[in-house]
C-alpha cells in the first residue's frame, strides 16, 4: 500500500489493515488509471475519504481533477463503453456498507447500482434515453431490482414523479424526454435514481446545465429528498456555490489527488492549501461588495500523464517560493491533519500558511 | 404537439397522413420526370421519339403508326395526360384502324415484341423480389449482427477480420464474385447445377438456384452494412443515457440489445429502405451473373434489343418501389423515434 | 483611423469620447419564423428578440443577463449585424447600421468585434494561431506597421501568451489559452467596441478568472467599449457598469450596477439573485431568502401576455395579465418594466390581486420575504413621492403580445 494510506493511518483513520470499515461508503487509496498511446493517465491517483449515511460530501475540482472518473470508480463504471481500448486500472478499496467493491463479483456490483447507489448526471436530455417515454425509463429501473409487475411498477413511477414535483404525473409519465424542459428532465432523472430508495447518490453536476432558477428548484430538491430518504450523497461540482449550499464535508482535488478536506465551514473559512485559497480568490461573489479584481490561480491545470513531481500544484502556487524547511520539494505533499477533521496536503508549515490566509488572502476576499 | 398518451396516437396518425401524402406527390413528380426523359427530352435533343420506341431497323410507315399510336403530335399536357390515365386506367394506342389495348396498369408497350410491358414485369418481378428478399434477410443478419460483434470487440483479432473481410466485400465488384462462386461451387465442386428453377416447379430446385446469387448479393450488402452497424453502435455505445443504463443495474444484455440497438437500427434502417427499394428494380448484375429471369434481365435485354418501352416500365416500377420502400422506413422511424413524429 | 495608427502600441485615439453614446439600440426585434408542412407556410415565429431598447455608452461595460431563451445571444448577433434585425434600429457612432448589405458592413466589423463562448469551436483546428490573428488584416486589406507576423506577436503577448507560439495550432492549447487567442483576433483591427458572448462560461473557475481580468486590463489600456452576454451573475456583475436582465426578449431592467444589486426593482431580477446559490456554508440554512420561481421559462413562440413575467410572478395582479410593463426609469438610472416594482413604489396599487397567482407564490416566497419587500417598497415609496413623480399605471400596452394565453408553468414548450 503506498504512501496515502500512510498519510491516512497517521491522522486517525484505520486504513492500513483492510478490516471492515464502520462508515458506510469508505474509499481507501482509489486510483483510476487510463492507459494511452500518450501514457498512462492517472486521472484518480490515490484517493481517500469515508462518509456516513444522511451526510453529504461535495467534491469540488476543475475538469480533469478526477471527480467525475472517481464516482464513475465507485459505480463501478469506470470502463464503461471503453469498448476494445486498453482497460482503465483500478485499484484501491470500495467499501459500501460493509462490503469491497472492486474485489466484488461484477454482476453482484451490477445488482448494487441503482438499487444501493444510484447516480444523477450533469446532461438529462443526453442522459434519457431517447425513445423511451419517461414511465418506461423509471419502469425499468424499477422492475430491474424489484419482481414487481409492470402496473405496480408504473404506479411507483408516477409517485416517484409526484414526489420530484412534476405536475400531472400520471399523464407525464408517458412522455418522451424531449417534450420535458431542461429542470422537468432533470427532476425525471432525480426520480428515476431515487425509485430504488439507493443509500448512497452520487449526484455528478446535477445542476450545471440548468438556468440559475432552475438550478435553485433543483438544489432545494435534493436537500428536501436527502432529508426525507437520509441517503448518503456525494455532489460533484465545480462550483463552489452549489458545494456549499448542500455539502457538510468538502473534499477539493487537483491533479486526481485530495488536497484538501474537511467540515464545508472549515473549508471556506480556514482553508489551508493555496488551490484552495485560489478557488474562492477566483470566485467573483454576489454576497460580498464587489471586489477590484479577482485573484485568479496562474497558469493552467496539469497534464495527468506527465504530473508535476512534488506537489502537482507547485507550477501554479503563488507561495511555491515560501522557504520551507526540512521538505524535499519533488516529494508530494501527503495529506496531514490541520484541524478537527480537517486535512490538507500541503509542504508549507500551519503556521506559515495561516499567516498568508490571514494576512495575505482572507482580506481580499 | 404530443403530450403524453393522449395525443400521441393522433400525432402518429397525423405523421402517417402526411408522409402518405408526400408519397403520392412524390410519385407523380417521378412520374412526370419518366415522362420526360423518354418523350421529352429525346425530342429536344433531336431523336425522334417515335423511332426511339419503335427500335432501330424500322421501316417509316412503322415508325408514322407509332408516331399516331403515342399521340405524339397532339400538345404535351394531352400526352402527359395519357401518359398518367394509362397507368391508372390503361390507354388505347390507336393509329387508324390499328388498334392496340393496353391494359390497366399501363406501362407502356412494346411495339417491337407487340405486348404490353406491365405482364413481361409482373412475370419478372417475383424472381427479383424474391432474389432482394433473400439477400436482404442474409445481409440484414450477417452485416448487422458482425458489426455489433465487432464494435464490442474493438480492435480484437474478430473486429479485424471481419473489417477486412468487409473491406473486401465492398471494393470487389459483383461480377467478380459471382464468377468466383460460380467457378467454385457450380462447375469446380459441382454443389449445385446454378440453374434457376421457378419456385413453381420445384422447391428444392428453386432453393439451389437461388443460394448462390442470395450470397453474393449479401456478401456486397452486407459487408457495407457492418462497416456502419460497427460506426454506429460505437457512437451510441458513447451516449451517455448508455451509461445512464448501466446505472441502473441493467445486465450487459440489456443494455447492448435494448438500449444500444435501437438507437443503432436507425441509420441502417434508412439505409435498407434506399437499397431494397433500388434492388427491387433489378440486381442486374447478378441476375445475368447467375441467369436469373428478373427485371434486371429483362432490363439488360431491352437495352441491347433498344426496346424502350420495357426500359421505362422498369424505371417507373423502380421509382415507385423505393418510393414505397421508403414510406415503409418512415412510418417504422415513427415507431422507433418518438421525436420524429413531431417534426 | 489608418493602419499605421493601430500598431502605435495600447494608447489610440479614439473617434466616441468617453460617455458619448456608442451604440444606440431602439425597438429592436428578431422573429424566426417557423415553418411547418410541404408548403412552408409560415405556422409562427420564435420571438427571440422582441422590442429592446438601450444605448452602449463609450468605454463603458454593459452586462446582459438572463437565462437560456431569453434572447441575449441572438441580441449580441443582432448589434454585431451577424443576423439581420426583423424590425427597430441599430446605430453606431450615429450610422444606422441595421440593414446594411455585407459590403457597407465591412468598415464597421473593423469596428465592432465579437468573442464567443466555445474556445474549441470557434477557432478553425486546422489554422495556427498566426494564420487565426492575422485573418482580420487579410479580411480587411489592412497592413499594419512592422508587418502582420509583428503585429500577430504583440497581439499576442497583450493577451498574455508567448509570441514565439505563433506556429501552434489551437490544439495545443488549454481552455483558457483558446479563450485568449479568440481575444487577441477580436483585439487585431483595435476595435471600438466588443460583444462576448459568455466569454468564460466554457472555461474553469480559475481560469475564468483569468480571463476577466485580462478583459478587465484590455479595456483600461485600450478604451474599450464592451457587451459582455452571461448567464453568471456574479461574473456580470463583476464585470459591468450597467447591466440589462432580458426574459424572454425584453428588458426587465436597465440599471447601474449598484443600484441594480443592492435594490433590484423588478421581481424577476430579485429572484434571478436570489437564485444564485452562495458559496457560503454558513448561509445554507438561511433558506428563506431565496425566492423560488415556479415552473419553467415560458416559450417564446407564445409568450405570456401583458408582463411576459407575470405566470411565475408572486406580486402579479389584474393589469398584469392584460397590460405590457414599458421600461421606465423609476429612479435615476434605473429602468424598470413592471407595474409592481420592488424597492419602490407600486404603479398600479389598487390592482386586482390575482388570487391563484398570489396563493401559489406565497408557497413558494417565504413570508419574511414578502413582508420585508411590502416594507422597503412601503418605505422607497413615501421617499419618492416627494421628488419623484411615478409614473402613471396606465402605460400604453405594445399591443403585440395579447395572443396568448398560455399559461407559463406548463413545462413542456419546446418543439
Amino acid at each position: 500500500m503506498t504512501e496515502l494510506s500512510k498519510s491516512g493511518a497517521a491522522v486517525g483513520e484505520p486504513v492500513k489493515d483492510s478490516s471492515t470499515p464502520s462508515a458506510f461508503l469508505e474509499v481507501r487509496d482509489l486510483k483510476v488509471h487510463f492507459p494511452t498511446d500518450d501514457g498512462l493517465v492517472k486521472s484518480v491517483d490515490g484517493l481517500s475519504f469515508s462518509l456516513e449515511k444522511g451526510k453529504t460530501l461535495g467534491i469540488v475540482g476543475e475538469s480533469g481533477s478526477g471527480k467525475s472518473v472517481t464516482s464513475l470508480g465507485i459505480m463501478g463504471l469506470h470502463t464503461a463503453g471503453q469498448y476494445g481500448k486498453r482497460k482503465a486500472q483500478i485499484s484501491g478499496e470500495i467499501w459500501l456498507d460493509g462490503t469491497e467493491l472492486l474485489s466484488a463479483d461484477p454482476d453482484y456490483v451490477r445488482k448494487l447500482r441503482g438499487r444501493e447507489m444510484a447516480m444523477i448526471f450533469q446532461d438529462p436530455l443526453s442522459a434519457l434515453h431517447p425513445y423511451y417515454t419517461i414511465g418506461q425509463q423509471i419502469v425499468e429501473a424499477y422492475q430491474i431490482h424489484h419482481k414487481v409487475t409492470k402496473k405496480v411498477a408504473r404506479r411507483r413511477a408516477v409517485e416517484m414523479l409526484d414526489r420530484v414535483g412534476i405536475p400531472q404525473p400520471d399523464k407525464r409519465v408517458d412522455s418522451y424526454p424531449h417534450e420535458f424542459s431542461g429542470g422537468m428532465r432533470q427532476r425525471a432523472m432525480i426520480a428515476m435514481s431515487l425509485v430504488n430508495n439507493p443509500e448512497l447518490l452520487i449526484a455528478d453536476e446535477p445542476t450545471t446545465a440548468l438556468d440559475v432558477t432552475v438550478q435553485a428548484q433543483i438544489l432545494d430538491l435534493i436537500r428536501d429528498l436527502q432529508k426525507e430518504f437520509g441517503s448518503a450523497v456525494i455532489v460533484i461540482t465545480h462550483d463552489l456555490g452549489v458545494v456549499a449550499e448542500l455539502s457538510d464535508d468538502i473534499l477539493v482535488m487537483y491533479g486526481g489527488r485530495c488536497i484538501e478536506r474537511g467540515p464545508a465551514e472549515k473549508v471556506f473559512y480556514e482553508p489551508k492549501h493555496p488551490y484552495t485559497w485560489g478557488l474562492l480568490g477566483s470566485m467573483p461573489r454576489l454576497d460580498r461588495e464587489q471586489t477590484e479584481r479577482l485573484i485568479p490561480v496562474k497558469g493552467s491545470p496539469p497534464s495527468l500523464i506527465n504530473l508535476p513531481s512534488g506537489c502537482a500544484f507547485n507550477p501554479r502556487c503563488s507561495y511555491a517560493d515560501v522557504p520551507k524547511d526540512n521538505v524535499t520539494r519533488t516529494v508530494r505533499p501527503e495529506l496531514a491533519q490541520v484541524g478537527s477533521q480537517h486535512w490538507a496536503a500541503c509542504h508549507m508549515t500551519q503556521e506559515q500558511r495561516d499567516r498568508i490566509w490571514t494576512e495575505e488572502i482572507a482580506p481580499k476576499l | 404537439m404530443a403530450r403524453g398518451t393522449a395525443a400521441g396516437p393522433r400525432a402518429v396518425l397525423a405523421y402517417l397522413i402526411r408522409r402518405l401524402f408526400a408519397a403520392a406527390v412524390m410519385l407523380v413528380v417521378i412520374i412526370l420526370v419518366v415522362f420526360c426523359i423518354f418523350f421529352l427530352v429525346p425530342k429536344w435533343a433531336g431523336v425522334d421519339p417515335a423511332a426511339a420506341f419503335v427500335g432501330k431497323q424500322a421501316d417509316p410507315a412503322a415508325i408514322e403508326a407509332v408516331r399516331q399510336k403515342l399521340g405524339l403530335a397532339d400538345p404535351i399536357f394531352v400526352q402527359v395526360w395519357e401518359f398518367f390515365k394509362g397507368i391508372f386506367a390503361g390507354r388505347t394506342y390507336a393509329a387508324g384502324g390499328d388498334v392496340t389495348q393496353c391494359a390497366a396498369p399501363c406501362f407502356g408497350y412494346s411495339f417491337r415484341s407487340e405486348q404490353a410491358i406491365w405482364p413481361v414485369l409482373t412475370d419478372r418481378f417475383p424472381v427479383t423480389l424474391a432474389l432482394a428478399l433473400g439477400a436482404a434477410v442474409l445481409w440484414l443478419i450477417v452485416g448487422v449482427g458482425a458489426g455489433v460483434l465487432s464494435a464490442l470487440k474493438r480492435g480484437s483479432l474478430w473486429d479485424r477480420g471481419a473489417m477486412i473481410v468487409a473491406l473486401s466485400g465492398v471494393s470487389l465488384p459483383i461480377y467478380f464474385t459471382a464468377m468466383l462462386s460460380l467457378s467454385a461451387f457450380v462447375y469446380g465442386l459441382k454443389w449445385m447445377d446454378g440453374q434457376y428453377v421457378p419456385l413453381a416447379d420445384s422447391f428444392t430446385g428453386w432453393l439451389g438456384g437461388m443460394i448462390l446469387p442470395w450470397v453474393t448479393l449479401a456478401f456486397l450488402y452486407a459487408a457495407m452494412y457492418a462497416r456502419i452497424t460497427r460506426a454506429t453502435m460505437l457512437e451510441v455505445l458513447g451516449e451517455d443515457y448508455i451509461r445512464t443504463a448501466r446505472a441502473k443495474g441493467l445486465t450487459e444484455p440489456v443494455v447492448i440489445g435494448k438500449h444500444a440497438m435501437r438507437s443503432t437500427m436507425t441509420p441502417i434502417l434508412t439505409m435498407f429502405g434506399m437499397d431494397f427499394g433500388a434492388l427491387i428494380g433489378g440486381a442486374i448484375l447478378t441476375e445475368t451473373a447467375f441467369s436469373l429471369p428478373g427485371l434486371g434481365q429483362a432490363v439488360l435485354s431491352a437495352i441491347r434489343n433498344q426496346d424502350l418501352p420495357v426500359i421505362l416500365g422498369v424505371t417507373l416500377i423502380t421509382s415507385l418501389a423505393v418510393i414505397v420502400a421508403n414510406l415503409l422506413v418512415d412510418l417504422l422511424y415513427a415507431v422507433i423515434d418518438p421525436r420524429v413524429r413531431l417534426s | 483611423m489608418t493602419p499605421s495608427a493601430q500598431s502605435g502600441g495600447a494608447t489610440l485615439t479614439k473617434d466616441a469620447a468617453p460617455g458619448e453614446t456608442l451604440l444606440k439600440v431602439t425597438g429592436l426585434q428578431k422573429h424566426f419564423p417557423i415553418r411547418k408542412g410541404l408548403l412552408q407556410r409560415q405556422v409562427g415565429a420564435v420571438r427571440a428578440v422582441d422590442g429592446l431598447d438601450f444605448e452602449v455608452k463609450s468605454g463603458e461595460t454593459l452586462g446582459v443577463v438572463g437565462e437560456s431563451g431569453c434572447g441575449k445571444s441572438t441580441m449580441g448577433r443582432l448589434i454585431t449585424r451577424l443576423l439581420e434585425p426583423t424590425a427597430g434600429t441599430v446605430e453606431f457612432e450615429g450610422k444606422d447600421i441595421t440593414h446594411l448589405g455585407v459590403s457597407a458592413m465591412r468598415p464597421m466589423r473593423r469596428d465592432v468585434q465579437m468573442i464567443f463562448q466555445d474556445p474549441y469551436s470557434s477557432l478553425n483546428p486546422r489554422h495556427t494561431i498566426g494564420t487565426i490573428v492575422s485573418a482580420p488584416f487579410k479580411l480587411q486589406g489592412v497592413m499594419p506597421e512592422g508587418g502582420i507576423k509583428k503585429e500577430v506577436q504583440r497581439l499576442l503577448s497583450v493577451v498574455g501568451l508567448n509570441p514565439e507560439h505563433y506556429n501552434r495550432y489551437p490544439h495545443e492549447f488549454s481552455g483558457g489559452q483558446r479563450q485568449r487567442i479568440g481575444i487577441a483576433r477580436a483585439l487585431a483591427l483595435n476595435p471600438k467596441m466588443v460583444v462576448a458572448d459568455e466569454p468564460v462560461s466554457a472555461l474553469d473557475v480559475s481560469i475564468q478568472a483569468q480571463v476577466v481580468n485580462l478583459l478587465d486590463d484590455l479595456q483600461q489600456e485600450l478604451g474599450l467599449t464592451y457587451v459582455i452576454i452571461a448567464h453568471d451573475l456574479s461574473v456580470v456583475r463583476h464585470v459591468s457598469d450597467r447591466i440589462a436582465v432580458m426574459y424572454l426578449g425584453k428588458i426587465v431592467e436597465l440599471a447601474d450596477r449598484d443600484s441594480l444589486y443592492k435594490a433590484p426593482m423588478h421581481p424577476y431580477t430579485k429572484a434571478l439573485m436570489s437564485a444564485v446559490p452562495i458559496p457560503d456554508p454558513r448561509r445554507k440554512s438561511a433558506k428563506s431568502e431565496r425566492i423560488l420561481l415556479q415552473g419553467d421559462v415560458p416559450s417564446p413562440i407564445s409568450p405570456p401576455s401583458g408582463c411576459r413575467f407575470h405566470t411565475r410572478c408572486w406580486k402579479a395582479t389584474q393589469i398584469c395579465t392584460t397590460t405590457e410593463p414599458p421600461l421606465l426609469e423609476l429612479k435615476p438610472g434605473q429602468q424598470v418594466a413592471c407595474h409592481h416594482p420592488e424597492n419602490f413604489a407600486d404603479q398600479a396599487p389598487q390592482d386586482t390581486v390575482l388570487l391563484t397567482v398570489a396563493k401559489r407564490a406565497a408557497e413558494l416566497v417565504a413570508d419574511e420575504v414578502l413582508a420585508e419587500s411590502a416594507e422597503t417598497s412601503a418605505a422607497v415609496a413615501a421617499e419618492v413621492a416627494e421628488t419623484v413623480a411615478p409614473a402613471p399605471a396606465e402605460a400604453t400596452s405594445e399591443g403585440d403580445a395579447g395572443d396568448s394565453g398560455d399559461s407559463g408553468d406548463s413545462p413542456a414548450k419546446e418543439k
